[in-house]
C-alpha cells in the first residue's frame, strides 16, 4: 500500500533519498534548499543513518565522498553559492568514479545573487564546472511527485554508473506543495561488486570497474592523480591519462540510451517546445488551453548526457522553442543537434514564464 | 623497517627525496599501528595533497588520496560512516595549516575517533619550496626571498585550542618517542594530533644553511624542548629560548568524542 501526502518539494526529495536507503548526508545550509538538511537531520538518525552539518560545502561533499567509499548511499543538497564550493571534489568523485547525489536547489545568480528566487542558472556548471574532461548524470523534476521519484532514481544512476549524479532542481520545485503519492518500497540497483580476478579500476565493455567499499579486504587505494587500473597513480604517460579519461567519460556518453528519461507530446508537430523543469509545466498550460496537434512538447527529466536522439522523435519539425530560466544555457546543446531554427526563450528574475508569454512566442516564431 | 607487511611492494621506488624525513614518520606511525594490533582490513589511510600526502599510497590497506586540504573532511565521512574501521590522516602544514585549516580545527572540535599525523617540513616541498604558515619568521623560501615576515601558526597549540583529545609533537630525531606518540593516539578516543617536524633538506635546508640532512636532524633536535623543561623554566622565573618549540604531550582529555569505534 501506498501512501498519499501533501508535502513540500524539497522534504519529498529527503524521503525519496531515505527511500532508496541513503544513509549519509554531510551538508550546509543554504537558502533554498535547506529543508532537505532539516528533514534528514531529523529522520536519518532513527532510519540507523549518520547525518552531519559540515564546516562549508567544500567538507560536505568530501565527507560524503568518504562516506561513499564506505559502501554507503550518501548525499548533499545545496544551491549556487554552494554548488561552485563543491566543484573541486565534484571533480573528484569523477575521477575517482565514487557514487555520490548532489542536489541543487537552483537559485538566481551569479554570486550570492537572488536566494529565494529559482533560476535554471547552474545547467552548465554541472556538465562543465569542475577542470577536466568528464562526464556526469543531471536530472531535472518539474513536481514534488519527481522531486521523489527522481532523486530514489538518482542513487540507482550514481550506483550504476560509478558517477556524482546531480538532481537539478530549482526554488520552484523546492518550495512549491503538491500531491506526493509515496510507495511502500522503492526498487533498489547497487554498484556491481568488483570480481575477484579484477583490478578496482579494471572496466568490462561498459567501461565501469566493480566496487569494493572500504572494508571488504581489498586494499583500494583511491587518488585523484592520474591513475592505473590498480589505481596507483600514473601521472606522465599520455597514454595512460588518454584512457583513464576517455573510459570516464565514455561510460556515461556511450549508455545515453539508457540512462535517457523524457516524454514526448505531438510527436507529428511542426513547432516543438523543449524544455526541463518548471517551464514544461508553463508549456503543459499553453496547451491544456489551446489544443492544437501543431505544436509539440519534449520534456526532458535526464539533460546530461544530453540525448539528442528524442530531438529526432519530431520529423516534422520547422522551429524548436526553448523557454528556460536563465540567458540559454541548454539551448546551446540543442542547436548543435539539429537544422532547424532553435529559439531561447529565456527568463530570469525568479519568476516561471506565463502562458501569455510562450503563447506570444508561439505567434512569433512558428 | 618496523612493519614491512604493511607497505606495497609494488609501488616502490617512493617519490621522496634523498635524506627525507617523511619515510622516518611512515616508520614510527605503521611501527605503532602495528603495535595496535590492527588488521589492515580493518584500517584506512587518508591523506590531502603534498609529499606527507602521498604516504597512504605505498601503505597495503584501503586508502583516500584526496585533494588538497580536504582529508580531514573525507576521513570524517569515512569513520562517520563506519565506526568500525581505523581511521590514520597523513597530512603537512601546507595541507593542513594553509588551505585545510578551516577542516582542521573543526575536525579538532568535533573531536572525530581518528589519528592525524602531521608531517611539518615548514614548507611546500612538493612544489618546490614555497613559504608556508608554518615557515619559521626570517627563513628563505622561493616566496620568501628576503625572510619569511609573516608569524608560524603553532599547529600543535592549535589543537589544543580547538578540543582534540589527544595532542602531542616531536621531531623526526625523536623517532621511539614518535611511536609512542602515535601509539597513544591510537589508542585515546576522539581526534589524537600528532605533529611532527621533520627535515626537508632538497626545499628548506638548502636555502638556510642546513643543507646537510645531519645539519637539519640536529637543528631540529637542538631547538626542541621538553613541554615539562619549558614550564619549570617559566615557574623558576628563567627565560625561555624564543628559537626553540616545545616536543612532548600537550594534552591527553576525554571531552565527548564522535565515531569512536562501537
Amino acid at each position: 500500500m501506498s501512501r498519499v501526502e501533501f508535502m513540500q518539494g524539497n522534504t519529498a526529495c529527503a524521503e525519496g533519498a531515505l527511500a532508496a536507503g541513503c544513509r549519509f548526508f554531510g551538508g550546509y545550509p543554504i537558502t533554498p534548499s535547506t529543508e532537505i538538511a532539516e528533514t534528514m537531520a531529523r529522520r536519518l538518525p532513527k532510519a540507523g543513518g549518520v547525518f552531519i552539518s559540515m564546516e562549508d560545502e567544500l567538507a560536505s561533499i568530501a565527507a560524503v565522498i568518504g562516506a561513499a567509499w564506505t559502501g554507503a548511499r550518501a548525499m548533499t543538497a545545496t544551491s549556487g553559492p554552494g554548488f561552485s564550493l563543491m566543484m573541486e571534489n565534484i571533480g573528484y568523485a569523477a575521477m575517482t568514479e565514487t557514487p555520490c547525489v548532489i542536489v541543487n536547489i537552483q537559485r538566481g545568480g551569479p554570486s550570492t545573487g537572488q536566494p529565494t528566487r529559482a533560476a535554471q542558472g547552474d545547467m552548465l556548471q554541472c556538465r562543465f564546472g569542475s577542470h577536466g574532461d568528464y562526464s556526469t548524470i543531471a536530472i531535472t523534476p518539474n513536481s514534488v511527485q519527481e522531486m521523489f521519484d527522481l532523486t530514489a532514481k538518482a542513487f540507482d544512476l550514481a550506483d550504476r554508473f560509478r558517477v556524482p549524479t546531480f538532481l537539478m532542481a530549482d526554488e520552484i520545485v523546492g518550495h512549491m506543495r503538491e500531491r506526493v503519492t509515496i510507495p511502500d518500497a522503492v526498487k533498489v540497483t547497487r554498484s556491481s561488486p568488483l570480481a575477484e580476478d579484477t583490478l578496482p579500476f579494471e572496466a568490462g565493455e561498459d567501461g565501469i570497474p566493480g566496487f569494493a567499499p572500504f572494508g571488504s579486504g581489498r586494499s583500494v587505494h583511491v587518488t585523484g592523480l592520474t591513475h592505473d587500473e590498480r589505481g596507483y597513480p600514473d601521472t606522465t604517460d599520455p597514454e595512460a591519462h588518454d584512457r583513464l579519461v576517455r573510459r570516464l567519460v565514455a561510460k556515461v556518453e556511450s549508455a545515453r540510451r539508457e540512462i535517457a528519461d523524457y516524454e514526448v507530446v505531438n510527436p507529428d508537430a511542426e513547432t516543438v517546445f523543449v524544455t526541463y523543469g518548471p517551464p514544461s509545466r508553463t508549456v503543459e498550460q499553453v496547451m491544456r488551453d489551446r489544443p492544437d496537434d501543431s505544436i509539440g512538447h519534449l520534456r526532458l527529466r535526464v539533460v546530461w548526457p544530453f540525448p539528442e536522439f528524442a530531438l529526432q522523435v519530431f520529423p516534422n519539425a520547422e522551429v524548436f522553442l526553448m523557454p528556460e530560466l536563465n540567458m540559454g544555457q541548454m539551448v546551446r546543446e540543442v542547436q548543435r543537434h539539429v537544422d532547424q531554427p532553435v529559439v531561447s526563450i529565456p527568463k530570469i528574475g525568479g519568476e516561471l514564464h506565463t502562458p501569455a508569454e510562450l503563447v506570444r512566442a508561439l505567434e512569433v516564431y512558428r | 623497517m618496523i612493519a614491512p607487511d604493511w607497505l606495497r611492494d609494488d609501488r616502490l621506488p617512493h617519490i621522496y627525496c634523498t635524506g627525507c624525513g617523511n619515510g622516518t614518520v611512515i616508520n614510527c606511525t605503521l611501527g605503532a599501528v602495528e603495535e595496535m594490533g590492527w588488521k589492515r582490513e580493518e584500517t584506512v589511510f587518508v591523506s590531502g595533497i603534498g609529499c606527507s600526502s602521498r604516504a597512504p599510497g605505498y601503505i597495503l590497506t584501503d586508502s583516500l588520496h584526496t585533494t588538497h586540504g580536504r582529508a580531514l573532511a573525507f576521513a570524517t565521512g569515512v569513520k562517520m560512516a563506519r565506526p568500525d574501521l581505523n581511521v590514520v590522516v597523513f597530512t603537512g602544514d601546507g595541507d593542513l595549516a594553509a588551505i585545510g585549516g578551516n577542516h582542521f580545527i573543526h575536525a579538532c572540535r568535533r573531536n572525530v575517533d581518528m589519528t592525524v599525523v602531521c608531517m611539518n617540513n615548514h614548507i611546500y616541498g612538493m612544489t618546490g619550496g614555497q613559504g608556508s604558515p608554518t615557515t619559521p619568521q626570517g627563513a628563505i623560501s622561493t616566496t620568501t626571498p628576503y625572510g619569511m615576515s609573516e608569524p608560524a601558526f603553532d599547529l600543535a597549540e592549535l589543537a589544543v585550542a580547538a578540543g582534540a583529545n589527544y595532542v602531542a609533537r616531536w621531531t623526526s630525531y625523536h623517532v621511539k618517542e614518535l611511536t609512542k606518540a602515535v601509539a597513544a593516539g591510537l589508542q585515546t578516543p576522539g581526534l589524537a594530533f600528532i605533529e611532527v617536524r621533520t627535515q626537508c633538506p632538497t626545499n628548506y635546508g638548502r636555502h638556510n644553511k642546513l643543507r646537510r640532512v645531519s645539519e637539519m636532524i640536529e637543528h631540529l633536535r637542538s631547538h626542541a624542548m621538553l613541554v615539562e623543561k619549558r614550564d619549570r623554566l617559566i615557574q623558576e622565573g628563567k627565560p625561555v629560548p624564543d628559537d626553540i618549540f616545545t616536543v612532548g604531550e600537550l594534552v591527553r582529555r576525554n571531552r565527548p568524542a564522535m565515531g569512536v569505534k562501537p
